[in-house]
């Protein structure tokens, strides 16, 4: 029995993806619009198809669907559809909207998706190297840019390099067990007999080859450079979706196959996340450029969700994954106000532009000061709920340490927070930006009110994370 | 006359994923040595694979291995597309000139 139904939302997903790209090339005028709408209907399909899934194993044991996949494929979902729709209008002020730009978030998507329901080191690989591929192209999409070639040229380099670690982790936790199946691996370390050293190496490289993908330090080096580079669109895209679709093949891999050896790799994930959080409060102080300083940010919040993991058990799990949901909305609304800074038809980013915006666009820069306020954690946003979880589950589980650290941590990064919103609220005003597109402000709206106002109505968002956690820990 | 067992060609496999991760660090000329070393890595992958697969009697990683030829094709591809793309804007694919993001 192959079961092959249960991964219909995947292979839904690709095969729209390759009409959508058929319409593209095959209509003579520009589709651009047309291919988005596509797009994002076929992700609202994909997003139905996984809410209404069964679970269980398909293909022989490569995939599996579950409650923890499912979390996680509509939480990749929604942040390809919120980076669509955000690219539309700035791609076409910028003279890059092509209507592959969608086709290609797609079929990362899918790569994704893949990674989420991944049973098998196999399909981890393959999902992975799908979404990877995607986003080379992605980061080097403005062709005609210097710095988006050299964003993609970096990221192809180094990106290639964490996925042959990651392979050559496969290789070695292949051979020195016998298996490349998730549970089955699950089942013969129960064993400690049968954890090798050669095995417990493997782990370690398929740990510094997903650590990469999440950007954990010290494997950060590509982040600030390629989100600098990357046009601002696909910046939203590699802060959003990847770093979900990573960290759950991070927290399937440790939490459920190598879960026996926590010994092996608890301290491990500890320092990468201590290291995290530290480099990503300092390094973001000295920035100008708010691509940048948004990436030294993205370094430390991982920093906060990798202690879910190290905590290791199913409140630190629910923790991780309540804070990615947080993370992704209120980081898509904050590049949402970035995509609306533009002058004279040129996209700006330092943090100087947003001097006085306060009096030029209030609107904007209340939601701006909103996703400054919950990226620091300042509580009753969303951002204050998310570390809450996490330092919660770490407290519980006696690593004082790590939550420690957190707050510390959380209160220097303040710092170059609320600097933005000083900017914004008490500079003298500048020249106004140009009108934005309504697209942006239904964005940020949106997530401005999901991140003010989290705290009114936590419980469905905690409970699926709840019960997904729930899957790793049975 | 001494037979040629895993330790070998895992030794093999080592040496050629410690050359190419030298290859990428340490190569301050040219871009396309560096897609020479990320093949390298991926190759010494496919040789454990290979050798596990037989050591083991398991067609697994086989299978792997030529899954892992078929995106490797595709990886250098993609690649090599975005060094035409740099060399177009840039002028030069020099790794010392990969310098225009710093800090």
């Amino acid at each position: 029995m192959t079961n092959w139904t249960l991964a219909l939302p995947e292979i839904v997903l690709a095969v729209l993806g390759l009409g959508i790209l058929l319409v593209g090339v095959l209509r003579k005028q520009d589709s651009t619009l047309l291919c988005t709408m596509f797009t994002l209907g076929a992700l609202l399909i994909t997003a139905l198809l996984v809410l209404t899934r069964s679970t269980g194993f398909a293909f022989h044991g490569q995939m599996v669907k579950d409650a923890f996949s499912g979390f996680n494929q509509i939480l990749i979902l929604s942040g390809a559809a919120l980076s669509i729709i955000l690219a539309l209008d700035w791609n076409r002020a910028q003279g890059i909207a092509r209507f592959e730009f969608p086709v290609l978030i797609l079929f990362s998507s899918v790569g994704m998706m893949v990674m989420a329901a991944a049973s098998n080191l196999m399909t981890l690989y393959l999902g992975l190297e799908l979404q990877s591929l995607a986003l080379y192209v992605l980061a080097a999409f403005a062709r005609d840019d210097l710095r988006s070639s050299e964003a993609g040229l970096k990221y192809f380099v180094l990106s290639g390099l964490a996925s042959g670690l990651l392979l050559y982790g496969i290789s070695l936790v292949y051979g020195f067990s016998g298996t490349m199946d998730l549970m089955a691996l699950r089942d013969l370390l129960a064993h400690p007999a049968n954890a090798t050293a050669g095995l417990v190496v493997g782990i370690v490289f398929v740990l510094v080859g997903l650590a990469f993908k999440v950007s954990a330090v010290p494997f950060h080096m590509w982040t600030p450079d390629v989100y600098e580079g990357a046009p601002t669109p696909v910046t939203v895209f590699f802060s959003t979706a990847p770093k979900v679709a990573a960290m759950a093949l991070l927290l399937r891999v440790m939490g459920t196959s190598f879960a026996s050896l926590v010994g092996a790799w608890q301290l491990l994930v500890i320092i990468v996340s201590i290291a995290s959080m530290i480099l990503g409060a300092l390094a973001a102080i000295g920035q100008s450029n708010i691509k940048r300083l948004m990436a030294y940010s993205s370094i430390g919040h991982m920093g906060y969700a990798l202690i879910g993991l190290a905590v290791g058990t199913a409140a630190g799990v629910r923790g991780t994954l309540v804070y990615m949901v947080i993370y992704v909305f209120m980081t898509a609304g904050a590049f949402g106000c970035i995509l609306a800074m533009r002058r004279q038809g040129k996209a700006v980013e330092q943090v100087s532009d947003l001097s006085g915006l306060a009096s030029n666009d209030p609107f904007m820069a209340m939601a701006m000061a909103v996703f400054m306020f919950s990226l620091a954690g300042i509580p009753l946003m969303s951002g204050f709920f998310a570390k809450l979880y996490i330092f919660l589950a770490s407290v519980q589980a006696g690593l004082w340490t790590l939550a420690i650290i957190g707050v510390l941590t959380s209160v220097v990064s303040a710092f170059y927070y609320i600097r933005v919103v000083k900017v914004m609220y008490f500079d003298p005003a500048g020249e106004r930006f140009d009108p934005r597109p309504a697209s942006l402000t239904v964005v940020v709206a949106a997530t401005g009110l999901f991140t003010a106002f989290f705290f009114l109505f936590p419980a469905p968002i905690v409970a699926a994370a709840q019960s997904a956690a729930g899957v790793l820990f049975h | 006359m001494m037979a040629v067992g895993l330790g070998h060609y895992l030794t093999v496999s080592a040496i050629l994923l410690v050359l190419g991760i030298f290859g990428i660090f340490l190569n301050r000329k040219n871009i396309i040595i560096i897609l020479m070393s990320i093949e390298l890595i991926l190759l010494a992958v496919n040789l454990n694979f290979v050798a596990f697969s037989a050591a083991l009697n398991d067609m697994a990683g086989q299978v792997m291995a030529m899954l892992v030829l078929t995106v490797a094709a595709a990886e250098a591809a993609i690649g090599l597309a975005i060094v035409v793309i740099y060399f177009r804007n840039r002028g030069s694919i020099q790794v010392e000139d990969v310098n225009l993001m710093k800090g």
